[in-house]
C-alpha cells in the first residue's frame, strides 16, 4: 500500500475541516469546544480511511485513470462526511436527549428487572439481520473491488474498475451543465421554499421536480454507451419503473374513485379489483406471455378484428416489449394501491367536499383540489412502494415474459446483476452493479425520510 | 382513468350531505346509498371485468387444447382433464407445491414469531444501548435482500446448504418490517395494561402470550397474508440455490411447463399458473378480514 501525496492532503483537509466544523457546531450547542475539536478530528481521519483502508488507497495509484481518481475523491469525501454526522449524532446534547428513554414514545408500561430478556427475545431477529443482511452487505462491498468467477476459488483485486469500466460519457462537457443546472434548480427551489407562501411553494415545487428531472438525465449521461452498455440499462430502468409507478397509480385512483363509495354489492367489486394482488408476478408474467403470444395471442386477435390493428411482435420490439412489461406489473400492483387508495378515500374528510360544494366547486373541481390533496400521502407512499416493486419484483415478470430481451430492452437493473452475476459468473462485476442499484434505493429512502414530514394533507 | 369518474352524486345536493358523510363506511361492507345509480354499476362492472379479465382467460385455456387455443375460442374447453394429467403427473407440479407450501408456512410462523418478540423487547423492557439497536435493525428497511443477493448466494453456499429447505427458509425468519408492525402495534395499545399484568406478578413472556396475542391476531393476520404472498412470490432466490428438480419452488417449476418438444402446450402452461395461484388466493380470502383491518390500522398513522 502507497498513500500518495494528493491522498494525504485530502485526509489533512477532512480531518481539519470536520475539527472546525464541528467545534463551532459544538459550542452553539451548549458543549465544549474541545469535545467538538476532537469528534470533528477523528471522524475527519476515520471517515475517509472507512473506504480507502479496504481499497488499500489504490483508486491515487500511478496507472489509474481519471474515472478512477474522482471515485476515489468521492469516496474519500462521502466517508467524511459519513463520519462526521455519526460524530456529530454522538456529541449532539439534542440526539442525546433522544436516545434516553424519556424521550422514546413507543416505550411504556416497562417490567423491570428483567436484564438478560431483551437480548433473549431480539436475539432471532438481530442473528438473521446480522448473518443474512449485514455480513451479506460487507461481502458485496468486497467483491464489487474484485475479479470473482462463480465457481472459481481464486479472486484478484481490481480497484474501482467494476465501477468506473460502467462510467463513460460521451460529453463531459454536457454532463457538467447538466449538474451544474440540477444544482441552481434545487438551490432557487430551496430560496422559494423559504418565502412560505402558496405561490412560491407551489414554484418551488416544479422547480425541485426539474431538479430531479435534470438530475436524472445527467446520470442517463454519465454512464458508458459502449461495453457495458450501462446507459441502456439505465434508461430501461428508469422507463418501466416511471411507467409502472405513474400509469399504475393514476388507473389505481381512478378505479378506487369508483368503488369506494356506499353501493349495493361493493364486497363483490372490491373483492374482484383487489384480487391480483394475491397473484405471484412470475405467474403475472405467465398470463401476459400467452395473452400477447405473437402467434395466438387473443389481444393481437382483438385488435385486428375490432380496430384492423396489427400489434407488432413483442418479442421482437422493444418499446411493445416494455409497454406489455408495464402493463403486466401495474395490473399486478392494482390490488395492492386500491387497498390503500379506497382505504384513503373513505377518512377524505367529509365538511371540506360539503364546503367545495357550497363553494360551487364541480365534480372534477373537487377531486382535482379536495381529494387528490387529502391522498397525497397515501400517494407519496405508494410512489415508493411502487418503485420498489418495479426494481426488484419485476423480476420474475421479466423473465417468463421476455426474459430480458429484445436486445436488452426489458433487462432493468436487477435483471441485469442477474445475467452478469449467474448465467455471466461474473460476480465481482454483479456486485458492483448491486451496490449502483442500492445508491438509487437509499436515494429514494432518503426523499421518502425528508419529505414525509413535509407533504402533510389538510384533514383528520 | 380519473377524468371518467362519474360526478359523486351524494354531495350534489348540500342538506343531504351531512348524514350521509357522517355514516361509518366499512372497507368491504355496503349500504344502499345514492350512488347506486345504473351507470355507477356499469362502469364497476366493466372494470371488473378487464382487471378479473387476465385471470379469467387463465382459467379458460387451461381447460383447452392447442386447437381450441388458436381458435381463440372464449369457452372452456374438455381437456382440463388431460391438462391436468400433463402437469400433475407427467411434470409432478405437486412436488413443487409441496416445497413452496412448507417453505411459506416456515417463513410465516417463523417471521411471526421473532416479530412478536423484538417488538415486546422494544415496548414493555428497557435495556442499555436500546436506541442503537432501534437504529441497527431500521437501517436494514433500506437493505433490500436483493442488493446483496450475489453475496448472500455464496455465503448460503459456503454453509452447505444449496439445494436444502434451510436456504429457503432461514435467512427470511426475521425482518425490521415485521419488528416494527408490532412495536407499532404494541406501543398504541394502552399502557395501563402492561401495568396492571405488573401488579399480578406476571412475567413479560406471560403477559405477551395471555394479553398481548389476543389483542394482536389482526396485525398478525394482516402480516401472514404479507410474508406468506411474499415467500409464495420467490422467484430469484430459488432460482440461485436450487438446482435440483426435487427441491424446487412452484415459481420456477412453472418454468419446465413451457416450450415443451418445441411448440408450445399453452392449456398445461395456464392450467399451472392457476393451480399455483390457489393457496395464496386462499390464504387471502380466509384472512381478508384481519388483513384489511389490518391495514387500516397502520394506514390511520
Amino acid at each position: 500500500m502507497e498513500i500518495t501525496l494528493p491522498a494525504m492532503l485530502a485526509i489533512a483537509v477532512t480531518t481539519v475541516t470536520g475539527a472546525v466544523l464541528l467545534s463551532r457546531a459544538a459550542e452553539s450547542a451548549g458543549r465544549t469546544r474541545q469535545l467538538g475539536l476532537a469528534a470533528g478530528a477523528v471522524g475527519g481521519f476515520a471517515g475517509p480511511m472507512l473506504f480507502m483502508l479496504p481499497l488499500g488507497f489504490c483508486t491515487f495509484g500511478p496507472e489509474q485513470g481519471a474515472a478512477d481518481i474522482i471515485l476515489g475523491y468521492a469516496l474519500l469525501l462521502s466517508g467524511a462526511a459519513l463520519a462526521l454526522r455519526i460524530a456529530w449524532t454522538l456529541i449532539d446534547p439534542v440526539a442525546a436527549k433522544e436516545r434516553t428513554r424519556s424521550q422514546d414514545t413507543t416505550t411504556q408500561g416497562v417490567f423491570k428487572n428483567h436484564p438478560y430478556l431483551p437480548w433473549v427475545l431480539l436475539s432471532p431477529t438481530l442473528i438473521v439481520l446480522v448473518v443474512f443482511l449485514y455480513w451479506p452487505a460487507g461481502r458485496t462491498l468486497t467483491l464489487s473491488t474484485q475479479l470473482v468467477r462463480l465457481g472459481a476459488p481464486q479472486s484478484v483485486d481490481r480497484c474501482v474498475s467494476n465501477f468506473t469500466e460502467l462510467v463513460g460519457p460521451t460529453s463531459p462537457t454536457q454532463v457538467v451543465i447538466t449538474l451544474v443546472l440540477a444544482v441552481t434548480l434545487f438551490f432557487v427551489s430551496s430560496r422559494l421554499s423559504r418565502r412560505g407562501t402558496a405561490d412560491a411553494e407551489r414554484w418551488a415545487s416544479y422547480t425541485s421536480t426539474a431538479g430531479v428531472a435534470a438530475l436524472l438525465f445527467m446520470l442517463y449521461l454519465v454512464w458508458s454507451v459502449e461495453s457495458p452498455d450501462y446507459q441502456r440499462v439505465y434508461l430501461v430502468t428508469l422507463i418501466i419503473s416511471a411507467g409502472t409507478v405513474v400509469f399504475g397509480l393514476m388507473i389505481s385512483l381512478g378505479i378506487a374513485y369508483l368503488a369506494y363509495q356506499p353501493i349495493r354489492g361493493a364486497g363483490v367489486y372490491r373483492t374482484f379489483l383487489i384480487w391480483p394482488y394475491a397473484i405471484s408476478p412470475p405467474i403475472a408474467g405467465l398470463i401476459f406471455f400467452v395473452m400477447f403470444d405473437p402467434n395466438a395471442g387473443i389481444i393481437e386477435h382483438w385488435l385486428n378484428t375490432l380496430f384492423g390493428f396489427d400489434l407488432p411482435n413483442y418479442r421482437q420490439s422493444a418499446l411493445l416489449a416494455q409497454i406489455v412489461v408495464i402493463l403486466a406489473s401495474v395490473w399486478k400492483t392494482l390490488g395492492y394501491n386500491l387497498l390503500f387508495y379506497i382505504a384513503g378515500l373513505q377518512t377524505v374528510p367529509g365538511d371540506q367536499l360539503e364546503a367545495a360544494t357550497i363553494d360551487g366547486a364541480n365534480s372534477w373541481q373537487r377531486f382535482r383540489w379536495v381529494v387528490i390533496p387529502a391522498l397525497s400521502p397515501i400517494t407519496f407512499f405508494l410512489i415508493v412502494t411502487n418503485l420498489t416493486y418495479a426494481f426488484f419484483d419485476t423480476f420474475g415478470t421479466i423473465d417468463y415474459l421476455t426474459a430480458g430481451g429484445p436486445a436488452g430492452a426489458t433487462s432493468v437493473a436487477m435483471y441485469e446483476i442477474y445475467r452478469v452475476a449467474i448465467p455471466g459468473r461474473d460476480l465481482g462485476r454483479g456486485a458492483a452493479q448491486s451496490l449502483i442499484l442500492f445508491l438509487g434505493v437509499v436515494a429514494l429512502t432518503m426523499w421518502q425520510f425528508r419529505s414525509t414530514g413535509k407533504r402533510v394533507s389538510y384533514g383528520s | 382513468m380519473a377524468t371518467t369518474a362519474p360526478p359523486q352524486p351524494k354531495v350534489s345536493r348540500p342538506g343531504a350531505v351531512r348524514e350521509d358523510l357522517k355514516r361509518k363506511r366499512p372497507l368491504l361492507g355496503y349500504r344502499k346509498s345514492r350512488a347506486d345509480r345504473w351507470y355507477t354499476h356499469l362502469a364497476l362492472f366493466t372494470v371488473c371485468v378487464v382487471v378479473a379479465f387476465p385471470l379469467l382467460y387463465a382459467m379458460i385455456v387451461s381447460t383447452q387444447g392447442n386447437a381450441e387455443f388458436f381458435a381463440y375460442q372464449l369457452t372452456p374447453g374438455n381437456r382440463l382433464r388431460d391438462n391436468f394429467d400433463f402437469v400433475w403427473n407427467q411434470r409432478q407440479l405437486g412436488g413443487y407445491l409441496w416445497n413452496s407450501t412448507i417453505q411459506a408456512i416456515i417463513i410465516t410462523v417463523g417471521k411471526t414469531i421473532t416479530a412478536l418478540l423484538a417488538g415486546l423487547a422494544f415496548v414493555h423492557l428497557d435495556f442499555p444501548g436500546k436506541w442503537w439497536i432501534f437504529w441497527f435493525v431500521l437501517v436494514t428497511l433500506m437493505m433490500p435482500t436483493e442488493i446483496s443477493i450475489i453475496a448472500l448466494f455464496q455465503i448460503v453456499s459456503g454453509f452447505g446448504w444449496g439445494n436444502t429447505m434451510y436456504a429457503l427458509t432461514i435467512p427470511f425468519l426475521a425482518s425490521a418490517t415485521g419488528a416494527f408492525l408490532f412495536r407499532q402495534h404494541f406501543a398504541n395499545l394502552p399502557s395501563d395494561l402492561s401495568e396492571a399484568a405488573q401488579l399480578d406478578g406476571a412475567s413479560p413472556t406471560q403477559f405477551l402470550w395471555k394479553i398481548l396475542l389476543p389483542l394482536s391476531w389482526n396485525v398478525i393476520g394482516a402480516l401472514a397474508v404479507i410474508q406468506f404472498l411474499y415467500s409464495w412470490n420467490m422467484y430469484l432466490w430459488p432460482l440461485m440455490v436450487i438446482n435440483e428438480q426435487s427441491a424446487q419452488v412452484i415459481q420456477i417449476g412453472l418454468g419446465t411447463l413451457r416450450n415443451i418438444g418445441g411448440g408450445q402446450s399453452y392449456g398445461p402452461l395456464m392450467l399451472g399458473a392457476v393451480i399455483a395461484s390457489i393457496p395464496p388466493t386462499l390464504v387471502f380470502i380466509l384472512l381478508q378480514k384481519q388483513f384489511l383491518s389490518g391495514f387500516s390500522i397502520s394506514s390511520e398513522k
